[in-house]
């Protein structure tokens, strides 16, 4: 009960954002609520399930690419976001019906190389997608500030989905389906999981919201390229945030979002040609001091301290 | 005539590839570690093969032997400081660690030596020979037929040297290796210096022959990740058919498809491998 009260008080704190007037922090929720979904979404398949997946920015870029293409034919925003989803989500049934039968390192190379394959498809197809050029997208009759206030809700909307669809996952059969994958998944096929419909079912639901955050982008930016959208970045910092808050839980990716957003604009920008080795190191760091993330170190604390008092009294 | 003239051209790019990605197939098979920095490593090789080429004099061909020294070195620190503890780490742990100190790598070397493209000049290029209407250009001759000859080396060490039957036994079973006396972090750290040797090795090779920049980093692994499920993991056989296929498969496909399409050739290629068949053509093995 507690946990849904904060939650509640969370979002609606930074539903307030806007208020502030101030942009810069505007463009920053909107990135926030954006690496949420991200990570958020990945925590369905990689947490729960414990299947290395690097297909988000597949996800991410079909969406986008989806949103710009619809929009440009004519069809309404909200129309175009929705549509993203759904063909993110058609995408990844098809591919997890053909990937999630390989294990480890092989799923995790399939997993890779499908946003490389999707980069190169965007790129030749140029009648379709603007090719190398990239697809500029219509622009809206809005005020500049009213457009900013548009798609940070819009990100926000999209993360609370997220959030939600995590809770009811972490809650239901599913996650513990998921969970009883990631131990065994021979054994939990013994006892009657059937671990191909739930591997399916974790990988599209980390796939829809992904999709539609990605064409929320699309109409942020007003201009997509392949390389931008389909970034293996994309798909690498979503694991970092996961892996920063703590796996497999509810709170933890929204955690590790935040963090890693306070450290990408505090260290980042005033280090532009050290950007990528500064996620190094954050990446190193990571694996070896706070292997199983914050919340991880917070629950072991707790135990230890309770563990102490138990043996005080 | 034509597609004579192509398969040949695929057998020589093949035996570069088996190259590049015979070191990346054994650290995979016998850490069960994905080592993202493969790519970086074959480029740090290339401008190794560069700077002692454009300051020293150094052939490239004769860079092997320090490509390979120095990447040596990196490789085998680098696996008892870092990589051996989290080796028995769940796939995800080392795969986003190799991730990490790839962009480390990788931005270093971008700050060091910038993105521009670089190639070795020699002062008396090799040129090419025309045997029975065929145009065979002698650099890649020569740095197909030496990585080749490289690759048979690691070979005969793995098979006939005390350190190969090491590497080799705690591929099969680590636990009884250990048992046996083998000390499985050496030979890990071992493992990973002779993967990056090989990387280094591969990079001076093919200073003569591609563009050197920090940005190719990312075509050298693709094109590993491709040789090895190709091939199929685990052995060096594996590796060397791997290669030389993709090496033709890349030919044929640039002459009807296009010759910018080539590494997305490979990757679809390398998906309808993993869903059809993920043991790939030699099936796994073991460096028997």
């Amino acid at each position: 009960m507690i946990r849904i009260l904060i939650s509640i008080i969370v979002v609606a704190a930074i539903a307030m954002l806007p208020l502030l007037g101030d942009n810069y922090l505007l463009r920053l929720g909107t990135m926030f609520a954006m690496y949420c979904v991200l990570a958020l979404s990945w925590n369905v398949i990689g947490g729960y399930a414990g299947y290395p997946s690097f297909s988000t920015a597949a996800f991410f870029g079909l969406g986008a690419y989806t949103g710009a293409i619809l929009q440009g034919a004519g069809v309404p925003m909200f129309a175009a976001w929705i549509a993203a989803c759904l063909s993110a989500g058609l995408f990844a049934v098809l591919l997890g019906m053909a990937i999630l039968h390989l294990k480890g390192h092989y799923f995790a190379i399939a997993s890779l190389v499908v946003a490389e394959v999707l980069v190169e498809i965007a790129t030749s197809w140029t009648s379709l997608t603007g090719g190398g050029m990239g697809i500029n997208l219509p622009v809206l009759r809005i005020s500049v500030a009213a457009q900013a206030q548009l798609f940070f809700y819009a990100m926000l909307a999209a993360a609370v989905l997220a959030f939600i669809m995590n809770w009811l996952v972490g809650a239901s059969r599913i996650g513990f389906a998921l969970q009883c994958i990631r131990q065994n998944e021979d054994a939990s096929s013994m006892v009657g999981i059937n671990t191909t419909r739930y591997k399916v079912i974790a990988f599209t639901l980390s796939s829809l919201f992904v999709g539609g955050a990605g064409a929320i982008y699309a109409s942020w930016v007003f201009y997509i390229e392949p390389p931008d959208v389909f970034s293996i970045l994309l798909s690498v910092k979503p694991i970092v945030m996961v892996l920063l808050g703590g796996a497999g839980t509810i709170f933890g990716p929204v955690i590790g979002a935040f963090v890693f957003i306070v450290m990408e604009e505090l260290v980042w920008r005033n280090f532009l040609s050290f950007h990528a080795a500064v996620l190094g190191v954050l990446i190193v760091a990571l694996i070896f001091f706070l292997p199983n993330g914050i919340l991880g170190v917070i629950r072991r604390r707790r135990a230890a301290r309770s563990t102490e008092e138990g043996a005080a009294s | 005539m034509l597609y004579i003239q192509i398969l040949l051209n695929g057998l020589m790019l093949g035996g570069l590839y088996a190259c590049i990605a015979v070191g990346f197939s054994l650290v995979w098979g016998v850490l069960n570690v994905i080592n993202i920095m493969h790519g970086s490593f074959v480029v740090l090789g290339s401008y190794v093969a560069y700077f002692a080429y454009v300051h020293l004099g150094v052939h490239p061909f004769a860079s092997i032997v320090l490509a390979g020294g120095v990447l040596f070195a990196l490789g085998y620190l680098l696996q008892i400081g870092l990589i051996n503890r989290v080796v028995g780490a769940p796939v995800l742990t080392t795969l986003v660690l190799t991730f990490g100190l790839d962009l480390l790598l990788n931005n270093g070397m971008l700050l060091a030596f910038s993105a521009d493209y670089r190639t070795v000049r020699l002062e008396s290029p090799f040129g090419s020979a025309i045997v029975g209407g065929l145009v065979i250009p002698l650099s890649r001759l020569y740095a197909m037929l030496l990585a080749a000859a490289l690759t048979g080396l690691l070979y005969v060490v793995l098979i006939r040297s005390r350190m190969g039957r090491a590497i080799v036994a705690v591929r099969m079973d680590r636990e009884a290796a250990a048992l046996m006396g083998v000390n499985v972090n050496r030979v890990y750290a071992l493992t990973f210096g002779i993967g990056a040797l090989m990387a280094g090795a591969a990079g001076s090779l093919l200073s003569l022959i591609f563009p050197i920049s920090p940005l190719a980093s990312t075509d050298f692994l693709g094109i590993a990740f491709v040789v090895c499920v190709l091939g199929g993991l685990g052995s060096i056989a594996g590796a060397m058919v791997g290669g030389l296929a993709l090496g033709v498969i890349q030919s044929f496909g640039a002459l009807f498809i296009g010759p910018q399409h080539g590494l997305t050739i490979a990757f679809a290629l390398l998906i309808l491998l993993l869903i059809f068949k993920p043991t790939g053509i030699m099936g796994r093995s073991g460096y028997e």
